[in-house]
């Protein structure tokens, strides 16, 4: 099959791949670029464990071709934490899940990260109902979401106080 | 011993050990997208195989061409039964003594069922050739029904098994027939009953559901042709059985097979079983001397591995007028699918589902369990349970629940008056379990203030006697009692392998340590508990303690993580392999001290001269010393392997209660508060237990309102997408209170009995008892699950309450 050139920004470097037209996105990242951390779990668009951001918005890359990504600046879990732009300090999503347990398998938490800090930026001080609302399109079978809630409210927080102390 | 003192606190807390809420050290390189599951394994040269799989639930084949296959540019080769026959690979044995198709031989038994595979350079090319694959089929009735399965002239479903009389478990009656399995005294029982001034009666359908983690199944396998060696990379609950099964069919031996599993997505039983796609993926890699990944999709992974339940049972309760219970019957016909694949003992077909007497002190019993095939998928594994565990609990706790109704009594008296009471543990059950220890009456009590379950009744009543109130209210109450751990092997064995666990300590001159462990982890945060119970025994910190499980080539053998079995069995081999440590620990700090073995005392982290504490030795002074200064006549070295063979298994209980509110417009069910009460004896780690029982509870959530595998006359499975198939969200999830009470299990080295599985087995018959409760006053008895809205709309219309 013909293939066709993309140049595609992911985590702040750019990519200049020859792809199939109908490779998806995530296995363009984790074939082509050996970043494994998007998972497919459903194919579908309905368990969310591939959730990448796509220019500033929550994105499903199973269901989204590698070529849709031409000229884009893509994130994945793999960029989070360079983004504290100092070597080994997670960000705060990161350590909020760590710290309120908000994994079990660890299979959904890319996702659940990535959509995690595209909807804090999208909500800066959400309720827990437009917390669960918010994150509804990533599923977790482990956890019950409860702490994963709590994780979210811990990032929340923290980007806040973060943000302050740099105001 | 005196009140410890600052220090020792401070030395205590630096442990990190049972009972501390130790985050978990799996976490980092989860939350960094680092993990290691095995689809994102990549090894050089490595091909991709993919499925070509049945269109129909029962059908002959009447030819396979794979010449346009092999035409697809990438395709290297495709596989079908006959090219496995010479290998005599084209069946496999199962775990339940039956046998599998690896490709369908002749015939397909199910949808879905793994006809051919297609190797090719990449999983795109390998999807291209699974289309171009031409399958000839000729449609055969189908058998859906098991109780249809067992008429006389249903359809024979396995022409492989004619004139086989009898099967693992005894005599075959029917040529749709598996098994049939009893337990407890029938005569016992009928006396009860014939007796008996009450009797009520329930059928009640378990539905067939599926554990749906959110990883599928799959593996990487590799052949290497110079050195005969094996490697698979394998999303397995059990590693060690798998190299055993793998040895055994490929006729490599055990010592060149190496199974490796790696972070696993979660497996809830799903991922026990031994899949036709495993075995392909190595018999590929074998035949091409590359590695071969196959990773199934969503929609083969809920068609074709492993489902759950499928139980119909037929329960029969037995009182006087007063309440008190004198006997229990119950008739189960389970649908096994097309092959008896459950993954059960080797003893037990129908598993431990005989702990169906529940929390109550049930004189006689009796349980007939019939296995029959169907044209459906092979499993019937335990999904987030010990062996047919959850089966049995709702059984004894809808029957229970009917019994109240039926005598007019209250949900709570009603069990009070039934529980095995505290001072008669060890209690021998009618069928013959012995349960280790409880105290189900302070778990109720407890529970019972917490919610002011007296309020909630008025409350309740005040809502019946309102024409106009939107919603009914249903308050649901369960007492259950788990029996896991599996188990000892003088009754458990898979395969003929006792169900031990095996733990091998080392520790280093410098005073850190190494555990490997026959288990897996799916999510338990083994490397972070099983540290802290070493922590505890040994004085070391958890932080310096790696745990290692999953890879066969350097972890001792043990049966893996199912059933709850972790903390129960391998959880009392790391603490009898941390003591064999411990005892040698003391012989070099005697020598150290130039003391006597008794004149020394252990606590924390040191040794100390009894009456005089400022001689001591440190555990980190005793593990260097192991190593260049031990007494005479002692081997160098601080190391200790434990299996372990549980003497009995572990009886986890727990009381849960549960408010709903339906909506008596939609059918809608809001779950107001789900209160949690869970005993696992001790508790290792607080913060981990919680998180357990979340899940447990969610997946509960999930079975008893939405989850069930639809199929229409024809075998079509209706629901195998994420679209169709209920997998609760953020949204849907209720609330949970947890709470809990300690009662240690006398036979366990650390008193743990297991929690994971508990909230699951618990909840969904808390969910069925609110439910049914919300119409009880309506003469409602029973309502089968899932209670999605479209069917409790359906029971407000027909008991005349629907807006």
């Amino acid at each position: 099959m013909p293939k066709k050139l993309i140049s595609v920004k992911v985590n702040g470097r750019t990519h200049e791949e020859a792809v199939e037209p109908r490779t998806l996105l995530v296995h363009f990242l984790r074939e082509k670029l050996n970043l494994t951390g998007a998972h497919i779990g459903c194919e579908t668009s309905h368990c969310g464990a591939c959730t990448v951001d796509i220019d500033g918005q929550s994105v499903k890359a199973c269901t989204h071709l590698a070529v849709q990504c031409d000229g884009s600046e893509v994130m994945t879990v793999e960029g989070l934490a360079s983004l504290s732009g100092k070597a080994g300090v997670l960000h705060a999503v990161q350590e909020g899940f760590y710290k309120e347990h908000g994994l079990q398998c660890g299979f959904c938490t890319p996702g659940m990260l990535m959509r995690a800090y595209r909807f804090l930026h999208e909500n800066p001080s959400p309720s827990e109902d437009e917390i669960r609302h918010g994150m509804a399109g990533n599923l977790c079978r482990c956890t019950g979401y409860q702490n994963i809630v709590k994780a979210v409210q811990y990032a929340a927080a923290k980007l806040q106080q973060d943000q302050k102390v740099a105001a | 011993m005196n009140a410890p003192d600052n220090d020792a606190l401070d030395r205590m807390a630096a442990l990190q050990g049972m009972g501390d809420s130790r985050l978990r050290k799996e976490d980092a390189r989860f939350i960094q997208g680092k993990g290691n599951y095995v689809d994102d394994m990549k090894l050089p040269g490595m091909l991709h195989m993919d499925i070509v799989r049945s269109p129909f639930a029962h059908a002959r084949i009447k030819s396979i061409d794979k010449s346009e296959a092999l035409k697809v540019p990438g395709v290297i080769a495709v596989l079908t039964a006959d090219d496995l026959k010479p290998l005599k690979l084209h069946w496999m044995p199962t775990l339940a003594g039956d046998v599998a198709a690896v490709l369908a031989d002749q015939k397909v038994h199910f949808q879905m069922q793994e006809v051919a595979v297609v190797i090719a350079e990449d999983r795109y090319a390998a999807a291209d050739g699974v289309e171009a694959v031409i399958v000839d089929y000729e449609e055969l009735p189908v058998v859906m029904d098991p109780y249809a399965a067992l008429l006389p002239d249903a359809p024979v479903l396995r022409e492989d098994l004619a004139g086989k009389t009898s099967g693992a478990h005894g005599p075959r009656e029917h040529h749709n027939h598996i098994f049939t399995w009893d337990a407890g005294d029938k005569a016992a029982a009928d006396a009860a009953f014939a007796a008996a001034p009450v009797v009520v009666k329930q059928h009640l359908h378990y539905p067939r559901v599926h554990p749906c983690p959110l990883e599928t199944c799959g593996c990487v396998a590799s052949f290497d042709p110079v050195r005969g060696e094996l490697t698979t990379y394998i999303t397995s609950q059990a590693p060690h059985v798998v190299r055993t099964v793998v040895s055994l069919l490929s006729g490599i031996p055990e010592s060149k097979v190496r199974i490796v599993s790696p972070d696993i997505g979660g497996g809830f039983g799903n991922k026990v079983g031994i899949y036709p796609g495993y075995v392909c993926a190595i018999v590929s890699s074998i035949v091409l001397g590359k590695p071969v990944k196959w990773v199934e999709d969503r929609i083969e992974n809920i068609s074709s591995t492993a489902f759950a339940r499928d139980y119909h049972m037929d329960g029969e309760i037995a009182a006087t007028t007063d309440g008190k219970i004198t006997g229990l019957r119950v008739n189960v016909v389970a649908d096994h699918g097309a092959f008896d694949a459950c993954a059960d003992p080797t003893k037990f077909p129908a598993g431990l589902f005989h702990i169906c007497s529940g929390s109550y002190d049930i004189p006689a019993a009796h349980a007939s369990v019939k296995g029959v095939y169907t044209n459906k998928a092979p499993g019937g594994v335990s999904y987030r349970c010990s062996f047919r565990v959850t089966e049995a609990v709702y059984l004894v706790e809808r029957m229970v629940d009917c019994l109240a109704q039926k005598l007019g009594m209250d949900k709570a008296e009603i069990r009070a008056k039934n529980f095995i009471r505290k001072e008669q543990f060890p209690y021998t059950s009618a069928f013959g379990f012995e349960y280790d220890s409880g105290d189900y009456q302070t778990a109720l009590d407890k529970v019972l203030d917490a919610c002011d379950y007296k309020a909630l009744r008025a409350e309740q009543a005040a809502t019946r006697a309102d024409p106009d109130s939107p919603t009914l209210m249903g308050i649901g109450l369960v007492s259950f009692t788990e029996v896991v751990g599996a188990g000892p092997s003088k009754v458990c064995d898979i395969l003929g392998v006792g169900m031990f666990d095996s733990c091998e300590i080392r520790v280093h001159p410098t005073g850190s340590a190494i555990a490997r462990m026959g288990t897996i982890s799916t999510g338990q945060a083994h490397a972070t508990t099983y540290a802290q119970i070493i922590a505890t025994e040994l004085g070391i910190p958890s932080e310096i303690i790696q745990v290692e499980e999953g890879d066969t080539s350097t972890a001792p053998y043990g049966l893996g993580t199912y059933g709850s079995r972790s903390t129960p069995v391998a959880g009392a081999a790391i603490a009898l392999a941390a003591r064999k440590i411990h005892a040698k620990a003391r012989k070099i700090a005697a020598h150290l001290l130039e003391v006597g073995e008794n004149d020394l005392d252990w606590e924390i982290d040191r040794f100390s001269v009894k009456g005089d504490p400022a001689r001591h030795k440190s555990m980190k002074d005793i593990c260097w010393a192991a190593y260049n200064n031990v007494p005479a006549g002692l081997e160098m070295g601080l190391e200790a392997v434990h299996y372990y063979d549980p003497p009995n298994f572990t009886y986890p209980f727990g009381i849960y209660l549960c408010v709903v509110d339906i909506d008596r417009g939609t059918g809608e069910t809001k779950v107001r508060r789900f209160y949690a009460l869970d005993d696992c004896g001790t508790r290792i780690n607080p913060m981990v237990i919680e998180g357990q029982i979340h899940g447990g509870l969610t997946e509960g959530y999930a079975v008893a309102m939405g989850q069930q595998m639809p199929f229409d006359a024809q075998g079509n499975l209706l629901g195998n997408t994420l679209m169709d198939y209920f997998l609760p969200t953020f949204v849907e999830t209720p609330h949970w209170e947890t709470d809990h009470t300690v009662t240690p299990s006398p036979h366990h080295p650390i008193g743990a009995k297991g929690v994971a599985e508990s909230p699951h087995v618990g909840s969904i018959p808390t969910f069925t008892s609110a439910v049914v409760d919300a119409f009880a006053h309506l003469g409602v008895t029973h309502m089968t699950m899932p209670h999605s809205a479209y069917r409790v709309w359906q029971q407000l219309v027909a008991s005349g309450v629907a807006l």
